[in-house]
This record gives C-alpha cells, structure tokens and sequence, in this order.
C-alpha cells in the first residue's frame, strides 16, 4: 500500500506536469490563433469539444457492444445468467423500484460507515502528523509503526477486527479507518514540511513561535499535499466499507452484504447494478473531494487540475 | 558570539565560518556600515557572501569573531521573494507585521505605504501566482519596509529577474534607500548592479570569503539610469571586474 499511496503521487505529479504542459500549449494555440476570423475560431473550439467528448462516448459504446456481444453472442441461452445484457441490468437493476430502494439503502449505509471511518482517520492522521512533524525523534519513532500498519494485508487483520469489536458497524468503521489512515499521515506530514527553508528563515527571524508558525506557515503549505491523501483515502474508506460488511456480513445491510447475497441467489442483474453503483460511489466520493480542492486552493495553488 | 553596541548600525569584526563539515566560508571579515551607507559585497558564486548575511541576521552563529547589530528591527531581502502562495499581496505584505502583534488597523496602514512606495497599487488582491518575477520582488520588499527597519540586508534579491526588470529595481531601491534613509547591506555577483547603487563597494575573494578589495563609489543621489552610461561608471566598474578577477585565479 505504500508502494500504491507512492505510485498515486507520482501519477498526480506526472499529470500536474502535463496540465501545465497542456496549458502551455493551449496559451500557444489562443496566441497563434488571435489573428484568425472568428467564425474558424468557433468551428475549432466546436471541434475541441468533440475531440474531448467523442473518444471516451466511443469507447464506452465499443465497451456496451462488446458486452452486448458476449452475453448474446458467446454465451448460450442456458449460461446467460453469468452476464445478462445491459437493458436487463438496467430494467431490473435501477428500474424495478423495489430492487433499487434495496440497494440505494444498503448503499447509503456504506456511504456512512464509510464517512464516519474517513472522519475518524482524518483526525487521527492529522493529529500524528502534526506531532510527527515537530521533532524528527518523533517522526522516526512512530513511523515504522505506521508502515506496518500499512503492511498488514487488510483481509488477513479483518477476522481480528470481527473477532474483538463483534461484527457489526463499529467493525466496519475500524477497518475503514485502518486502510484510509496510511495516506492522510504520509502526505499531510510531506506538506508540512514542504514549506522551504527560506520561509522558515522569514519566521525565525521575526520571533514566531512554534504555534504561529504551524498556523500561519505549515499548514496552509500542507493543504495541497493533504487534498491529494484526502482523495486517495476517500476511495480507500469507500472500499473499506463494502470489504467489512462483506465479510462480517451482520448488522445493518449494506452493499456488500448485498452484493454476497445477489451472488450467492445468481441474481446476475442485481449483482452488476450494484457493483455499478459501488464504483458511482467511489467516484462521487473522488470528485467531490476533487471539487473541495478546487474551492480550498484552486484561487492560489499553481497546479490544480481543473 | 557577543552582540555589542558600536556607532555603526551593522559591523563585522574579524567574522570567520567553518562549517561542521570542514568547509572554510569565511575568513576574518571586518567592516562597518553606517547610517547612510549602502555597502554591496561582489564576490563569485560560492565564496560565502549569503553566508555572511545568514551571520548578520543571527541566523547562522559564526565561528570566530563578533556582529554589532539591533536584530530587533532588521529587514531581510530574501534570494527568491519567499511569498506565501496562499495570501494576496496585501496580505504577504502584512505578515511581519502581523508576526509583530500590529493592529487591523496599523497593519492596513503599513501595508498601503509600503505597497505605495514599490508601486503596487492595483494589485493588492493578486495572488502570487499571477505576479511577475519582478513584481513578486517588489512585493517582498514591500513587506520589509513595512517594519521601517534601520538596517536592509539584500541576498542576491534580483538574481532571477530579467535585465530591464533588474535595471528598474535596481533603480527603485536606491531610491528608496534614499527615502527611508535605512542603511544596506547588499550582496551580488553583478557588477553593475554594485556600482550603481552603492556607495562603497567590496570585493570578496572564492572560498574561503576575505575581503580583497574596496572602493568608494563618489555618485550622487538621486542616481539616473543614464549613469550606467557615463565613463566614470564604466572605470569604476572595471576597476572592480580586475579585483574580482585577481580574486578569483
């Protein structure tokens, strides 16, 4: 996982580099394109938005035939329940109101436990990283602990989790926390010590005190870098959420319990919508932490993604 | 170190640094600078000229030798104009007197004057990513004046600016100097940029830092940019290329 977490930082600094590549060029293309008649102006940026929505909708339709074309084609009559057609995942999956009030519910549980684990995680991280970067002999001394935390494959400690907080929500909670905290820490600690030395000198030699300058220096510094834990973590509490219900499968229905017993009942429909809603909750999860960046920083941070 | 009081508003006696890793910076720095006086210290890359600023300010402790300066009111010119990315520009500039404990009310009032007097106005509500690499300087030199501090250290401030830019700043901060009446320390590797705003120039030698060469620059203020033109400034600036070059083989 901290391999991951490090990957995921590195794919976020490799796409800031392009966006501001990209921008660049695009500054380029408005100045090479400043003389040109308006009405070529308006049919390229016509074209602009096509070339940015047709690829993906193509694909998506390539996808849907393909799908189409397996569950039709390649799979006879006898096995189609192994993968229905996508009309059928939609009829009985997000429009029979009952199967939908069931999964919407589930979902909403999920989403909860999910909220309350993030919530938990982000206090904790915050608060070890605040510590962790006021001296270094505190950095090294939780640290190790922190990576093996990380290093415990989460399915192996889930049984434990079940064994000593029972298996209902509070279960759940905890393993949310204990997937989303690795991150939170690591990068909130990267941003608050990412402020360089000289603004450190500029606090040092007007007197500020340790306080003044944790406020005023290194946590806004530390906003950047904690928005892209924040993002990553979110995903993570969403994943740890459906894991333990899925596992300790008591307690409050929520989507993973449904998504063990659509599999179990071959409700192959059920099963696809709810995995299909699964991930819509992951990316609303993604993108409003994306946006909450955006509304935080986006007016000075220089590489914000649009 | 022993911080004691003299005439002068910034003196150096007999200043040496080795750093713990063995590296010699500096080497029995002795010189004085008054009220009135804007002292620049040329000297090649590397040969210990920010080090001695870092001493100044209190940041560094030498290893041999005494600073006489009041720290508490002294400005710093930082190499990169270190703004906040997060505040406005009126808002960078209020930090020291925020860090300071000064009023809503006070700090407004430092903030436009200072903004006034580096030529800001209109772009108070900017954020530094919208600014120019010479209107960021000038807001950072905004914020120092803001405290009116007797004595202005410069560490290489226009390093990174372009030619006209560093002109136009060069030429802002004599005048300034002129206004605030501060006395400066000023540290470069331009030549031009020495003589033209100066008026005593130094000459440090590569590491270890000694001084090898100074020169009285006899120009009055206000100094207009045709200066750099006049054949005065050309021999001064020559004179002072040859010390640094002897300094350097």
């Amino acid at each position: 996982m901290t391999l991951q977490a490090d990957q995921m930082d590195r794919t976020d600094a490799v796409a800031d580099d392009s966006a501001t590549v990209s921008e660049a060029m695009a500054e380029g293309r408005a100045a090479m394109t400043a003389d040109v008649p308006k009405a070529y102006r308006l049919k390229s940026r016509k074209r602009e938005l096509l070339e940015t929505v047709l690829p993906p909708a193509l694909l998506g339709g390539l996808f849907l035939a393909f799908w189409y074309y397996l569950s039709l084609v390649v799979i006879d009559e006898g096995r189609r329940f192994l993968l229905k057609p996508p009309h059928e995942v939609l009829n009985v999956g997000f429009l029979d109101s009952e199967n939908l009030t069931e999964m919407l519910t589930a979902l909403w549980s999920s989403t909860k436990v999910a909220l309350i684990g993030l919530a938990i995680a982000i206090s904790i991280g915050f608060f070890l990283a605040i510590i962790m970067s006021q001296a270094k002999v505190l950095e090294r001394a939780v640290f190790p602990f922190m990576v093996t935390l990380q290093a415990i494959p989460i399915l192996a400690i889930v049984p434990l989790i079940g064994f000593w907080w029972g298996y209902g929500q509070t279960s759940r909670v905890v393993v949310c926390i204990i997937i989303s905290l690795f991150p939170i820490i690591v990068n909130t600690l990267f941003g608050l010590l990412s402020a360089d030395r000289a603004m450190h000198d500029l606090f040092t030699l007007h007197q500020a005190n340790r306080l003044t300058r944790l406020r005023k220096l290194m946590f806004p510094a530390a906003l950047p870098a904690v928005f892209a834990g924040l993002r990553i973590s979110a995903g993570l509490s969403v994943i740890g959420a459906i894991v333990g219900d899925f596992f300790f499968g008591r307690g409050e229905v929520g989507i993973g319990q449904l998504l063990r017993r659509y599999a179990n009942n071959l409700n192959g429909e059920e099963l696809l919508a709810s995995v299909i809603l699964s991930s819509a909750l992951g990316i609303v999860v993604f993108w409003t932490f994306g946006w909450l960046q955006n509304a935080v920083i986006g007016k000075w941070h220089e590489a914000v993604q649009k | 170190m022993t911080t004691v009081s003299t005439n002068g508003a910034l003196s150096f006696d007999g200043i040496g640094m080795i750093f713990p890793d063995g590296t010699e910076a500096l080497q029995e720095i002795t010189l004085s600078i008054d009220k009135g006086d804007f002292v620049t210290v040329v000297g090649p890359s590397g040969c210990g000229k920010s080090t001695l600023l870092r001493i100044a300010s209190g940041l560094l402790q030498p290893t041999a030798g005494s600073v006489a300066v009041d720290r508490a009111r002294l400005g710093y010119v930082f190499q990169d104009a270190t703004l906040l990315p997060w505040r406005t520009v009126r808002q960078n500039v209020e930090l020291l007197a925020e860090l300071h404990g000064f009023d809503s009310a006070e700090r407004k009032r430092l903030s436009s004057a200072a903004i006034d007097l580096v030529g800001l106005n209109g772009f108070e509500n900017h954020y530094p990513k919208s600014l120019s690499g010479g209107m960021k300087m000038r807001t950072s030199l905004a914020r120092t004046l803001t405290l009116k501090p007797p004595v202005f250290l410069f560490d290489e401030p226009f390093g990174a600016v372009d030619e006209i830019t560093r002109e136009h700043l060069n030429e802002e901060t004599q005048r300034l100097f002129q206004s605030e009446g501060f006395a400066g320390l000023f540290i470069t590797h331009s030549i031009r940029e020495a003589v033209f705003m100066s008026t005593k120039v130094y000459v440090m030698s590569a590491r270890p830092g000694r001084i090898v060469a100074e020169y009285d620059i006899p120009f009055d203020y206000p100094r207009q940019p045709e200066l750099r033109f006049d054949p005065d400034f050309a021999m001064l600036s020559g004179e002072v290329s040859q010390a640094l070059r002897g300094s350097h083989s």
